[in-house]
């Protein structure tokens, strides 16, 4: 038995000292092939007698499991190592930027309409799109506006014919969806208008986002009310707003709205009232029943005060680094 | 409107600051644009006496002064300005003073003489008045006083933006009016003596049209001295209201205009001949205006005529013929009433818009005229002596606008505003302070009547605003609307424009907005065949027709682009295009279309890509991105096309279900260089309807059985479209062929010219059992067979 021992101890011995696959193999082969030195030792197991059978069988088990134990864990070792190996000559560079799969952008302008539709949209305002090219009727006289108003000169307003021009407003489409449908009415309508002013500040096209709501009993207050919310709600900021009367046709009273700025400055942001009774009768809604109102804002001076640009030329001049600043 | 705080003050004490008033007037509806000071930022400026002026002993223009300031001790003053004299009264900016521009006045020598102090000019003060030398104060000027003090220099200039119905507030007396209201202090108009008539003159005035010209007042002046200096106190309220001094009788006029809101005319009565005559202009006539321009006169234009033709454009501009000038000693004034509707416009489209056509044609007072003509005489006379008639009053009083009464009720008021903000008795205060004569007619109900300078008054909601606008729009509270819930309609079917459009910037497309109206001439190279909208008045001539396709607006974009270094290009952009069409609302087609271009390299340069230029199937692939949102690609077709915007070999007609819906391809080489695009531009442009719908997914079960591949390389004619092939084998067994890819082309070497190789995966499935081999390969040889006989293909080894 204590061969045995002297023979764990030298197999143990070359499996420390093994340094590659190849070797290990050999030592399993020398001490547990079908000639190696256990199946040696469990066949002479034979001759002993049956008192002596499970004792030495049980030795010799427990060295040969010893063996095993060690060829397998120098095998699991030299594997690792092996992987660690291969691994470590795999590296690459993580630092290099991925493939390219860049992402566009939407424009300043449209994701300014989407806010604003979004805020509306959830207090249930539908949203409602007319023709850019529009009759006088539904850009002037639907809307009060009176023959002879400087609004309608062709200084202010790109005619094609005398009752044919390009919107100056998206109010008109509140006559549009009046004309199809009673109250209540909440809808707000984003798009393009024209005017004939092309400088620093004016662009002959640009965005207005129009907004109503008829009901019964729609009052300055609600108006009030709307718009703060919605203004606090856009620009994200404890805001100073003022209501400041003003005048447009379409609407009595009429209020325009002021922000102030950073630098201490009132700007004015938007401009609404309640809508003229002779504009409800004009789109066939009863003003003694009804009543609402009606706010108008231009898309680009939001746009401009949300993302802090300072000059109305960029949104149309569509320089794609300038459009790679709004993802 | 400008107007100058110091001069409002006469009329109604308020007490408070220039900035406090225009806060509290821009809250009003008054909007306030700007505050100005009236004289520069200066000190120890005093009034004094040149009692002693030599010539300089060293020099040929300065003068050496002694002025008395009145404190006992004279001053020596070296003064070079020409008009400096013994005896004048001046303005002397005193040793220590500072003048604008940081000047600061310090004893000094000039050329060897002494000078502790300086005469000043206007222009030396920061004022805005002809400076020609040192000022010349009036002999009376009080010695030693404050020059701020005597010309009441501490006063602000306001400049408020007015809206079109407040015409009232275009007077210092509407002004005034309005503020006496806001801070709860008393106005009163200054007095003034009525000047008698002494004259018995008078001239014939016939009015043609009364509707146009309702009221027409004239009075004869003679003896007037033109040559007489207007008063400084009159210079300075017309500078601070932002007009110039001209001479007596046109400040006098202007001065009145200032005041009142009335719009006066002075004509040289020596040069008028036979009768005024107010009529609407005969065709062709023609008139010499004051400023020396020939007026060609529309039939709409109202004018002033005697014997000799046109003499003024009523309420517009007076013509040179009998205009004041330097000689005029005898005037025929003109205090009139214009029907607004017999103004408006006119003046804009002669380009001649005058402070007198902006008040006619908003409205002016209709009974102000006989006040108006008294305190021009007054002042007329006062400045340039002479004497005058009695006013000639020729009127037609069922024309004359008329006081509107309007009734009023508190549930309106309530419905309007909001309920129980304002209640009975402020409603009523608050009219009645504006002049709108108010009474109760019970308990929630009132009376009003619009006073005569408040034209824009018509309706109840008119009063509203008013007693809303006193109230103050800051004071009604903000509250949530209250109404009924509902549901927005909506579809599932409806597939968003934002899908569709996050679906392009997901494949790295750019949204762009471009001008709908694009050049002309630019346009027809790429669409000869449509004729646009012409915009009859462009704001540029790059900016004269209706886009009829997206492609020129895009086209510039991507040139705009090559032009700032950026040799990639993908861009996006909605919106209409404008078609001419019989039948459509107004002859024009407006159709939504959607259109993308991609330009130059296919990938932004990176180290991991190899990188190429676009081509057609990387254009085809994004729109084909969003055609499958619609979840029925298979009804679009793509179809070769001939279209002249387009490279001939490398386009398609987009077609739905057969119908045209766009276009695709390669931008032409003759419209690349027309916009001046540097590299191959591709482009796609679909309308809107025909990608906005979608179908809602109906769910189909899985095949339980193995999928088998296999593949097939087949040879055609060059010319055979591909989509047929792939589409041919779908249709051969559309039950158990589940995929068609074609996943590999070749033309060239080791095939026929003619020919290009197709190789063709197909996924075969039954959904109901394993296909056996057997029948796998009866599926493939019939494929096989189809396009061979079809298409004439034949199968590659």
């Amino acid at each position: 038995m204590d061969q045995l021992q002297e023979i764990v101890a030298k197999a143990l011995a070359a499996i420390n000292a093994c340094d590659d696959e190849a070797k290990i193999e050999e030592i399993r082969l020398e001490y547990f092939s079908k000639k190696g030195y256990f199946t040696e030792q469990m066949k002479s197991l034979g001759k002993l007698s049956p008192e002596e059978r499970p004792k030495v069988g049980a030795e010799i088990n427990k060295a040969k499991q010893a063996v095993l134990t060690a060829l397998n864990e120098k095998k699991s070792n030299m594997e690792q190592a092996a992987l660690t190996k291969k691994l470590m000559s795999e590296k690459i560079d993580i630092t290099l930027p991925g493939r390219t799969a860049e992402v566009g952008t939407l424009h300043p302008v449209t994701k300014t309409i989407m806010r604003i539709r979004e805020l509306f949209a959830d207090m249930g305002f539908q949203v409602v799109e007319g023709p850019e090219i529009e009759d006088t009727f539904h850009n002037f006289d639907a809307l009060n506006i009176p023959a002879n108003h400087p609004a309608r000169s062709d200084h202010d307003t790109f005619y094609f014919n005398p009752d044919l021009v390009l919107r100056t407003q998206t109010s008109g489409v509140q006559i549009r969806v009046m004309e199809k449908q009673q109250p209540p009415i909440r809808m707000i309508s984003p798009g393009r208008v024209y005017r004939p002013d092309y400088d620093m500040t004016h662009s002959p096209m640009f965005h207005q986002v129009e907004g109503l709501l008829i009901d019964r009993d729609i009052h300055f207050t609600d108006l009030k009310g709307i718009l703060y919310d919605f203004l606090l709600n856009f620009f994200e900021e404890d805001l100073e707003i003022r209501f400041r009367p003003s005048f447009f046709p379409f609407t009595e009273p009429s209020a325009e709205v002021d922000v102030k700025g950073k630098n201490g400055k009132w700007l004015e942001v938007l401009g609404c009232g309640m809508v003229h009774p002779q504009v409800l009768i004009s789109a066939g809604v009863d003003p003694e029943v009804y009543s609402g109102f009606a706010f108008g804002l231009g898309v680009e001076r939001f746009a401009m005060l949300r993302y802090g640009v300072n000059d109305l030329r960029a949104f149309f001049e569509n320089d794609v680094r300038f459009l790679k600043q709004f993802k | 409107m400008r107007f100058s705080k110091s001069w409002i003050d006469e009329w109604v004490d308020t007490g408070i600051s220039a900035d406090q008033l225009s806060d509290i007037i821009t809250m009003a509806g008054l909007e306030v644009d700007t505050v100005e000071k009236v004289a520069g930022d200066f000190d120890h400026v005093v009034v004094g006496l040149v009692a002693e002026c030599a010539d300089h002993p060293n020099s040929d223009h300065l003068h050496v002064t002694k002025v008395d300031i009145g404190n006992g001790e004279l001053l020596d003053i070296v003064c070079g300005a020409p008009n400096c004299r013994k005896g004048l009264k001046v303005c002397v900016s005193l040793v220590g003073a500072h003048l604008p521009g940081g000047l600061e006045i310090k004893p000094t020598k000039l050329r060897g003489e002494p000078s502790n102090g300086m005469l000043c000019s206007f222009k030396e003060l920061g004022v805005d008045l002809p400076s020609n030398g040192i000022i010349e104060l009036p002999e009376d000027a009080p010695l030693g006083m404050d020059i701020r003090e005597y010309f009441g220099w501490n006063d602000s200039s306001v400049e408020v933006d007015l809206t079109a119905n407040r015409a009232d507030c275009l007077s210092i007396i509407g002004l005034a009016r309005e503020i006496s209201v806001l801070t709860g202090k008393p106005y009163k108009m200054p007095e003034f003596t009525r000047a008698k008539a002494t004259l018995s003159d008078t001239f014939p005035i016939n009015i043609h049209d009364f509707k146009a010209c309702p009221k027409y007042y004239g009075r004869v002046f003679r003896g007037l001295n033109v040559k007489a200096q207007t008063p400084m106190w009159m210079q300075e309220k017309l500078r601070r209201c932002g007009l110039r001094s001209v001479d007596p009788i046109v400040d006098v006029t202007n001065y009145v205009m200032l005041e009142l809101g009335q719009p006066l005319h002075s004509f040289d009565l020596d040069k008028l001949k036979g009768s005024l005559n107010i009529r609407f202009a005969n065709e062709g006539e023609k008139m010499v205006l004051l400023s020396g321009q020939e007026a060609a006169l529309t039939p709409d234009t109202l004018i002033i005529a005697d014997e000799n033709g046109p003499q003024a454009m009523a309420g517009i501009y007076g013509g040179i013929n009998s205009g004041v000038s330097e000689t005029t000693a005898n005037v025929l004034l003109e205090c009139a009433y214009f029907a607004p509707d017999a103004i408006k416009g006119r003046a804009r489209e002669y380009g001649l818009a005058t402070d007198a056509s902006h008040r006619f044609e908003r409205g002016i007072d209709y009974n102000i005229q006989e006040l108006a003509c008294e305190r021009a005489t007054q002042l007329l006379l006062d400045i340039c002596g002479g004497e005058a008639g009695e006013i000639i009053r020729v009127e037609s009083a069922d024309n004359l606008p008329k006081p509107k009464s309007i009734s009023l009720s508190m549930k309106l008021v309530n419905r309007v505003i909001g309920n129980n903000i304002v209640n009975a008795d402020q409603v009523f205060k608050i009219l009645n302070d504006l002049g709108i004569e108010t009474r109760k007619v019970a308990d929630d109900q009132f009376e009003s009547v619009s006073p005569s300078w408040r034209i824009d008054i018509e309706i109840a909601e008119d009063l509203i605003e008013e007693v809303a606008r006193i109230y103050g729009y800051n004071n009604i509270p903000n509250l949530p609307p209250q109404a009924g819930l509902r549901m927005i309609k909506s579809s599932m079917t409806d597939l968003p424009l934002d899908r569709i459009k996050s679906t392009l910037v997901n494949r790295d497309y750019n949204e762009v907005v471009t001008y709908s109206f694009v050049q002309e001439d630019k346009m027809k190279v790429a669409f000869p065949d449509v004729a646009p909208i012409i915009v009859p008045k462009p704001i540029t001539a790059e900016m004269n027709a209706m886009r009829v396709s997206l492609l020129p607006g895009l086209l510039d974009v991507v040139a705009y682009n090559n032009s700032r270094q950026q040799n990639r290009v993908r861009i996006f952009e909605s919106g209409l295009k404008f078609i001419p069409e019989q039948g459509a609302e107004f002859g024009i087609r407006q159709v939504p279309v959607l259109a993308g271009a991609v330009s130059g390299l296919a990938n932004d340069e990176q180290w991991a890509v190899s990188n190429r230029n676009v081509d057609f199937y990387d254009i085809k692939g994004d729109l084909e991105a969003v055609l499958g949102l619609t979840q029925q690609s298979e009804r679009f077709s793509f179809v070769p096309c001939n279209i002249p915007a387009l490279h001939p070999g490398q386009s398609a007609r987009i077609l739905l279900d057969g119908n045209e819906v766009g276009f695709i391809g390669l931008v032409h080489p003759t419209v690349q260089k027309a916009y001046g695009v540097k590299f191959k531009t591709f482009i796609f442009e679909i309308e809107q309807s025909a990608i906005l719908k979608t179908l809602i997914p109906e769910y189909k079960p899985l095949s339980k059985f193995q999928a088998n591949r296999r593949d097939i390389a087949v040879l055609v004619d060059k010319n055979i479209p591909a989509a047929d092939i792939i589409n041919e084998i779908k249709v051969v067994n559309c039950h158990q062929i589940s995929k068609v890819c074609l996943f590999d082309l070749y033309e060239g070497d080791n095939i026929d010219m003619a020919k290009k190789s197709l190789a063709i995966s197909m996924i075969l499935q039954d959904n109901n059992k394993t296909l056996e081999d057997s029948e796998i390969n009866a599926l493939v040889d019939k494929v096989v067979d189809t396009l061979k006989n079809k298409f004439g293909a034949a199968l590659r080894d």
